[in-house]
């Protein structure tokens, strides 16, 4: 596993709202129980990690549909990480 | 039981993106003008994200202010005591004793005086300065445009802020009318302040996420979220013998005020909330449904809050919504936080007096999710007899009041 998908698991982890002792890279986020501002707070936390800008409205972006799981989280931050390098 | 008053309104007073007085607020309003524009207000606009907001332009204090006076008054202040000082001059009472006594000041205010707070901020922790203004905590206080209103107007009676984030001003306008109601005082001096475009608070309403980039659209298809605002609105309200005994003109009459709390998320909207806080005010001011012709709706232009007002207006009116004309006209002047429900408090009152509906500007096209009239991009002449004002809040706090025409 890469360090940005271990960095972006640990982030998750951190805000799922469900007993379940680890998150993996297949876990659908709908099943993780987000809630409203937890995408929010998601988004700031891998924001600061990685120092990248994600662009999002949560009126018209919706991470649970546009995002099915968490490894679709973690190829976008790895584009976004690798787009600031070049 | 001792028979309660009516209460009628005898004075507006207002300062908004859309003019600095409340006629040519109201002109501006049936219009369909647009108060945003570029902002600013802060020291670095350039670095903001956000670029857009409704601030009240070309605001000069010193019109309205000795330049000593300014020592004390945040921008806040400065929008409370003007619009107060309108309300009052068009009412025509004097506040000479005993009635000072028996007169309240009662003004919402979101956050108080952000621009005191963003400047003393910069000085300690960018610029290094070991010392700030000696009336920064004063001017910073969230009670200060309720206490600047009752030194500069003479209000000796009951005075204090509320804070209740976007439904400030509704809650303080609600508590002033049941207390002039009931007779606890003969008169109220109420509204409500908010000017926090300062560049800490934008920032933290970016981190939110749910401001629009360019134009507040509610209820329409493709709307992209809120626009921040800023101004002051105020009001008299006493009851409607003393207004009738010393001929004034009365502008409409407050009937109902109600509200209610989620106890569920912090920013997400809840319907049951808001139903009831419609419900309550229906009941305290003794309508059905039927009776409300106009709702100006909270309507931030967010996905979340339009959507859910729509389902609540739905359950609380049944099958009279489709009637209602409901607008926001956050679409027109942003969303001044606590002082929004006395802007539009005031738009719905002259929407009454005149028999206009003002519109919702820079709608596009129907969202399924919002399928009622909302008065799209012009303004509807139409009977008025009732109508109600929605604001609801961050934390959960739901404000809703009832004014009908007077005739």
């Amino acid at each position: 596993m890469s360090d940005v998908a271990s960095d972006v698991i640990a982030i998750i982890a951190k805000k799922k709202r469900v007993e379940k002792p680890t998150v993996e890279i297949n876990d659908r986020l709908q099943d993780l129980g987000l809630e409203s501002l937890d995408a929010v707070e998601m988004i700031f936390d891998i924001e600061e990690k990685f120092d990248i800008q994600i662009p999002y409205n949560a009126n018209t972006n919706n991470p649970r549909t546009e995002f099915e799981t968490v490894g679709d989280v973690v190829n976008a931050v790895e584009a976004l990480v690798a787009q600031k390098k070049s | 039981m001792t028979e309660l008053n009516r209460v009628v309104v005898t004075g507006l007073g207002a300062i908004t993106p859309l003019g600095q007085t409340s006629s040519v607020y109201w002109e501006n309003l049936k219009a369909g003008s647009s108060g945003l524009g570029p902002i600013t207000l802060t020291p670095a606009n350039d670095e903001l994200t956000q670029k857009i907001a409704a601030e009240v332009k070309n605001f000069d204090p010193l019109k309205h202010f000795a330049e000593r006076q300014l020592s004390t008054l945040d921008r806040v202040s400065q929008f409370a005591v003007v619009a107060a000082r309108e309300a009052i001059a068009n009412s025509g009472l004097v506040f000479d004793m005993p009635l000072s006594v028996r007169t309240a000041a009662i003004v919402g205010t979101g956050v108080g005086g952000q621009t005191t707070h963003d400047e003393s901020f910069r000085r300690v922790y960018v610029e290094k300065r070991t010392r700030v203004f000696p009336l920064t905590i004063p001017k910073l206080m969230v009670n200060a445009p309720a206490s600047q209103v009752s030194m500069a107007c003479g209000l000796r009676g009951p005075a204090f802020a509320v804070a209740s984030a976007c439904a400030s001003a509704t809650h303080a306008i609600g508590i002033a009318f049941h207390m002039v109601r009931s007779g606890q005082v003969d008169c109220a001096v109420t509204g409500g302040s908010e000017a926090c475009i300062t560049f800490g608070t934008v920032r933290g309403w970016e981190a939110m996420r749910v401001m629009s980039p360019d134009v507040c659209r509610p209820f329409s298809k493709d709307r992209m979220g809120l626009i921040l605002g800023e101004g002051a609105a105020m009001m008299v309200l006493e009851p409607l013998e003393r207004a009738r005994a010393r001929g004034a003109e009365i502008l409409a009459e407050i009937v109902g005020f109600g509200m209610s709390a989620d106890a569920a998320d912090l920013t997400a909207p809840d319907q049951g909330g808001m139903v009831r806080a419609i419900r309550d005010a229906l009941a305290d001011a003794k309508l059905t449904p039927d009776d409300v012709q106009y709702v100006n709706a909270h309507g931030t232009g967010t996905a979340a809050n339009d959507e859910t007002e729509t389902k609540a207006l739905h359950e609380a009116f049944g099958a009279h919504a489709p009637k209602l004309a409901i607008s926001s006209t956050k679409s027109m002047v942003g969303h001044a936080l606590g002082a929004a429900g006395a802007l539009e408090l005031v738009a719905t009152i002259l929407a009454a007096r005149h028999g206009v509906a003002p519109p919702t500007i820079g709608y596009l096209a129907p969202d399924p999710a919002c399928d009622l009239d909302y008065v799209p991009n012009t303004a509807r002449a139409m009977p008025i007899e009732a109508a109600l004002s929605n604001s609801f809040a961050f934390g959960g706090l739901n404000a809703v009041l009832a004014v009908k025409r007077f005739s």
